[in-house]
């Protein structure tokens, strides 16, 4: 049975919610006129074969749009199904707590116990807010670090969750130097000695990203997006033009597929058919999974190959001609 | 001959002698006989210009400069040794906007004189061995992408080897955006190699001029052990524009500059250009002391193991 449920409608579905609202309607006559009963059927087909081909040709803005979706499983979705009992740690032991930063202590089960860390874009507007739709401050980059430091002091493996549009862009930010934040975590995390799994599972928006980002296996969610610059500045920037976005998406190769052929990332998790969003409990599962079966192996490399194979990883990254 | 006949004339003979003399000059600048000082507008012979480190002697406004003129006014002269001098981006995305990444990238060496967006090798400072890094914002806006990030992890690299002091002087506009998710890693590979260095005792002086912003600040150029700022250089994470969308607000006049920054504890000093070599020089003398005391420490307690053995 195909999906029918109206939600929040993504541009280039617009195809398959006129099918649904065509058999919405069909249902709804269906007791008083059963003979529609095959016309009924051979457009649920249709749906069906549309939806699979539409995301078996999906445009790198399109995977944006969904990476944004305002339904998509955020940082504490994951956390709750992967541990109800999970213990939240806040604060970053200098005056504030950052919401759009969250973090603790997670039991995956299978004797495997993490420090886990996330940006968390908040779900109702007030939530949003309060987590700055998902953009650290300053001080949320130094709460992180204080967790991997707390992972560090007692050998916990560490895992983060990128979902975020970027650092935010704002006065205090730079007063409180955002830009030595994010290097002191960069520097600060190619040093741990623990394993580090970093999985983008929205957006993974530049430096803001990277910083919670290194790690010695990176993985990204099918639909997720990773950049350098939101398409939206590129296009700004080098175009010159607000309308070029897609163009800028498709140039900067921002999907899961083609950063794992550049070498940047080590895997991609499926998601559901339509998106993270259609099937969350299924989305984080997968993730789970995934994480672990990355861990698995990285726990039994020794404390300075952990560091090695990390600092090696980032090491090799990068292309050029030496003429 | 009018005067025009006489500017191109004298535009094509320079052109010629600046390709056969050396070829690290910026052609452009030379040209020019005059430049008019962007703070107080006073006309400037570049001559004068140039002797003062590039600073207007009214005003004290410190021009953006390349990377050539700058190895020259810290480097003792013809001690500047140039590493990967010949490496170039690949274009790995093979990126098109309105023109070709590839098209842009001839064309920026051919308006900054230089090949990449950073100059790296080594040198002598008042005698001091150094490793020398230097950002050059007229390619490309002295954007990191892969060479930039590759040819200062190298640079670190060596200063580990020859275990000498490190100096980077930035200005960026931030990341390369033509290179794409490769650009941003660089910030995590030349941290990475930071804190290598870091973990062996060596000195690191970043020094920020005129405009550092984006990913070289989110990386190498917030990790000095000391850091520098030239007076007035505008420094930071995201641009005044970006905020002031973001925020709705008007921001102070003289936000995000070096003195700015000074006063909100970013940055150590603000120093004059004409300071710069002799006070890193002291620096120098201050922490190579600590290193050879504990290269001493290390070689005596290694000894010790080995005779205990």
């Amino acid at each position: 049975m195909p999906e029918v449920k109206k939600q929040v409608p993504l541009e280039f579905e617009k195809p398959l919610n006129v099918l649904a609202q065509q058999i919405d309607n069909l249902e709804s006559q269906l007791t008083e006129q059963p003979d529609l009963e095959p016309e009924l059927r051979h457009l649920k087909e249709q749906y069906t074969s549309l939806r699979k081909s539409l995301y078996s040709n999906l445009r790198p803005i399109d995977r944006l749009a969904i990476a944004r979706h305002p339904e998509r499983p955020y940082t504490r979705d994951y956390f709750e199904r992967w541990d109800p009992e999970w213990i939240e740690l806040h604060g970053d032991r200098h005056g504030t707590d950052d919401s759009a930063m969250v973090g603790g202590l997670l039991d995956l089960g299978n004797d495997l116990k993490i420090v886990a860390v996330g940006t968390q874009k908040g779900r109702t507007i007030k939530e949003k807010q309060s987590c700055n739709f998902g953009m650290p401050q300053p001080e949320g980059y130094a709460k992180a670090l204080r967790l991997f430091k707390h992972a560090e002091k007692f050998g916990l493996p560490v895992v983060t969750l990128i979902d975020t549009p970027g650092a935010y862009p704002g006065l205090a930010a730079e007063e409180h130097n955002q830009a030595q934040a994010i290097a002191i975590n960069l520097l600060e995390l190619s040093g741990l000695t623990v394993p580090v799994v970093a999985v983008v599972t929205g957006e993974g928006g530049s430096g803001g990203a990277l910083a919670i980002g290194v790690a010695n296996r990176i993985l990204m969610l099918e639909h997720s997006v990773y950049s350098v610059i939101s398409p939206e500045g590129c296009a700004s920037i080098l175009w010159r033009s607000a309308d070029k976005v897609s163009d800028a998406a498709q140039s900067m190769k921002i999907t899961a597929r083609e950063i794992l052929e550049l070498g940047v990332i080590d895997g991609i998790i499926t998601e559901p058919l339509g998106g993270a969003h259609k099937d969350p409990d299924a989305t984080a599962k997968a993730a789970k999974n995934a994480i672990m079966a990355q861990l698995s192996e990285l726990v039994k490399l020794s404390c300075a190959d952990v560091r090695n194979d990390r600092q090696n990883k980032f090491r090799a990254m990068g292309k050029w001609r030496d003429q | 001959m009018d005067l025009k006949d006489w500017f191109a004339k004298r535009r094509e003979r320079r052109e010629r002698e600046n390709l056969e003399v050396k070829q690290l000059l910026p052609t452009e600048d030379y040209c020019a006989l005059w430049k008019r000082c962007f703070q107080c507008r006073e006309l400037l012979y570049t001559r004068d210009l140039r002797s003062n480190l590039q600073v207007c002697p009214h005003c004290q406004y410190h021009f953006c400069i390349g990377a050539p003129d700058r190895i020259e006014q810290l480097a003792d002269p013809g001690t500047f040794e140039e590493i990967d001098a010949e490496m170039r981006s690949s274009d790995p995305l093979e990126f098109v906007d309105t023109e070709s990444y590839r098209k842009r990238q001839v064309s920026a060496e051919k308006k900054s004189g230089v090949v990449e967006a950073i100059v790296t090798g080594t040198c002598k400072m008042n005698g001091h061995l150094t490793a020398l890094g230097v950002m050059d914002f007229a390619y490309f806006g002295g954007s990191m992408g892969s060479v930039v990030g590759e040819k200062v992890a190298r640079l670190v690299e060596r200063a580990i080897e020859l275990s000498c002091p490190l100096i980077i002087i930035s200005s960026s506009g931030g990341a390369r955006m033509q290179e794409g998710i490769l650009s941003l890693m660089q910030l995590a590979k030349t941290s990475s190699v930071l804190k290598t260095f870091g973990d062996g005792g060596n000195l690191y002086i970043s020094i920020l001029s005129e405009p550092t912003f984006g990913g070289v600040t989110a990386s190498f150029a917030m990790l000095g052990d000391i850091i520098i700022a030239e007076p007035g250089a505008r420094i930071g994470f995201a641009g005044r524009r970006v905020i002031e969308q973001t925020i709705r607000q008007k921001l102070p006049a003289d936000f995000q500059t070096a003195e700015y920054l000074l006063k909100h504890g970013q940055v150590d000093m603000v120093l004059h250009r004409n300071e710069l070599k002799d006070k890193l020089t002291k620096m120098f003398e201050f922490h190579k002391k600590k290193n050879k005391e504990m290269d001493k420490a290390l070689v005596q307690s290694s000894s010790k193991k080995a005779g205990g053995k």
